[in-house]
């Protein structure tokens, strides 16, 4: 990073080794985020992709190395409420009302109800659930979870938000209008986005710069600046250059990812 | 009430009556033909009254001694009430307690689950030897035992239950255990709460009235079914049965509403 902004992420040197079966799950990553940058970690499944975007998120803590949020340590940046974070399965919680969930994060903040209820209105317009605040999340669409999720990572206006496969569990239209969303709402608000995918078309749809990682253990193979413009639209995924970065992209995970198990390699 | 659903209210309450009218419909047919059926067989085959009274003659006896067994079953019904609250706020405390401190349920779990195979009626006539067998005491104390271990099993599977990722979505909002608690575990486990309060409010009355067989005072439920009945007054110990199931549903029917009053986001107890 040449740039002048401090990065929002900075990874030096981080290793991670689960004691239970003597996995190294990540091996000395060395990785840096500038503000306002959209990184995709990208890897075949035991890569370490899940367990860094936790390392960041101070969820589970290195085995060595430093990860520093806005200038902070990890742990600092977390109890601040530096970052939202965005699961797989949206998490919500089935005794809240769909504003009730997106107002969680404002709660634990200690935002008081009025202010609370303004933001959570706002939010709500954000990912066009206007008429569904008084909803339970068992009365939506997944689809429509996800955003609500969405929705309340973004309440607090984190600098930085971290998405693990947020929409792997959707269906491939839903998700690929969720591409759009995101990208748009990631344009209002300027946030720092890392995203764990599967996936290396919405890898390369949705990034500035795409990390591949190889597993076994988890390294930083090579990294991709997707150099496609903003903002991205349907026609982005039929562009030329979009299947010349999805090819770059596919090339290095299969040349670097020689550890790959056969029914990995056949998914790429 | 499956998949997307845009409108919260269901049918309007005279459309939401007739339903719930339809639905309890078979059930009320059946039990008129049943009672039906037992009147006219007794009837039919002079089967003798002790062997079994008909309705009728239950529900005669059930008005002519009025005064006798209501006010006994209302003593029973407190007794098994107090061993509810008693064994069920206990059943919670350890839960707590367990679900807290992992170190304390590896001691404790398995010595609960060995007691839960106990069959705790077993010991009524020991705990109307360690109280005073005439004191409601030791009724309350069958009926607390009996309903202490499946509200601990059930709450403490409930805390547990609690999602890991919305466990890890409260530490990224750097939340205290106090916090994760009360905003995630304490939630997840009032579904289960609920089911095993319902099981143990029918133990207690269960209890109260089975300690009372081995002796308690004189206008118990239980001892007056077993004296009746030990004097071949089998109607008014059919009429002692029916007050006891009726206080037995009205106390299962108290949990039930606060289970829908507590529990109202569930969709399981909105009755989809």
């Amino acid at each position: 990073m040449s740039d002048a902004a401090p990065p929002v992420v900075r990874i030096d040197g981080v290793t991670k080794t689960f004691p239970q079966g003597n996995v190294t799950a990540l091996q000395e990553i060395d990785l840096a985020l500038a503000p306002g940058e959209f990184v995709s970690l990208i890897g075949p499944s035991g890569c370490g992709k899940s367990t860094l975007l936790r390392v960041i998120g101070d969820l589970i803590e290195p085995t060595a190395g430093t990860v520093t949020v806005n200038g902070k340590p990890a742990r600092q940046a977390r109890s601040d409420g530096d970052y939202g974070i965005v699961f797989q399965d949206a998490v919500l919680f089935d005794w809240r009302t769909v504003a009730k969930n997106i107002g969680l994060p404002l709660e634990m903040l200690g935002w008081d109800r009025a202010k609370r209820r303004a933001r959570v209105e706002e939010m709500l317009e954000l990912v066009e659930l206007g008429g569904f605040a008084d909803h339970h999340p068992w009365q939506l669409s997944g689809g429509m979870q996800q955003r609500v999720s969405i929705a309340r990572a973004l309440a607090f206006e984190p600098a930085l938000l971290l998405m693990d496969e947020p929409f792997g569990a959707l269906d491939e239209m839903t998700r690929e209008r969720l591409n759009l969303e995101l990208l748009s709402i990631w344009q209002q608000l300027g946030s720092t986005v890392v995203f764990v995918t599967h996936s290396i078309s919405e890898a390369v749809f949705l990034s500035s710069r795409v990390v591949v990682m190889s597993p076994r253990p988890g390294r930083i193979a090579g990294t991709v600046p997707i150099d496609l413009p903003y903002p991205r639209a349907v026609e982005t995924r039929e562009a030329p250059r979009f299947f010349e970065l999805v090819t770059e992209v596919r090339e290095l995970l299969r040349t670097r990812g020689e550890h790959l198990l056969p029914e990995e390699e056949a998914a790429l | 009430m499956s998949g997307i659903v845009v409108s919260e209210r269901g049918p309007s309450v005279g459309g939401r009556a007739v339903r719930q009218a339809s639905e309890w419909l078979p059930a009320l047919v059946v039990f008129v033909l049943v009672v039906g059926a037992w009147e006219g067989l007794i009837r039919a085959f002079h089967v003798q009254q002790f062997l079994l009274p008909t309705p009728s003659a239950i529900v005669r006896t059930l008005w002519t001694d009025r005064h006798q067994l209501w006010p006994a079953g209302w003593y029973t019904f407190k007794e098994a009430l107090g061993g509810f609250v008693i064994g069920s706020a206990l059943g919670v405390a350890a839960a707590t307690f367990v679900g807290r401190f992992k170190a304390a349920g590896n001691a404790l779990m398995p010595i609960f689950i060995a007691a839960n195979a106990v069959p705790i009626i077993a010991f009524a006539p020991i705990f109307n030897a360690w109280f005073n067998p005439i004191s409601p005491n030791s009724k309350i104390a069958v009926a607390a035992v009996l309903c202490f271990l499946p509200v601990m099993v059930n709450t403490l599977r409930g805390f547990q239950s609690a999602s890991p990722r919305q466990i890890e979505l409260m530490r990224s909002y750097a939340a205290s255990e106090l916090e994760i608690w009360r905003r995630v575990r304490i939630p997840t486990a009032l579904p289960f709460l609920f089911t095993a309060l319902k099981v143990a409010s029918v133990l207690s009355m269960i209890g109260a009235i089975v300690g009372e067989y081995f002796g308690g005072a004189l206008n118990a439920l239980g001892v007056l079914i077993n004296s009746e009945a030990s004097v071949f007054h089998f109607v008014t110990a059919w009429a002692g049965i029916l007050v006891a199931s009726v206080l037995g549903i009205a106390l299962y029917a108290a949990v039930v509403l606060a289970e829908r009053l507590v529990v109202r986001w569930s969709p399981q107890t909105r009755g989809s």
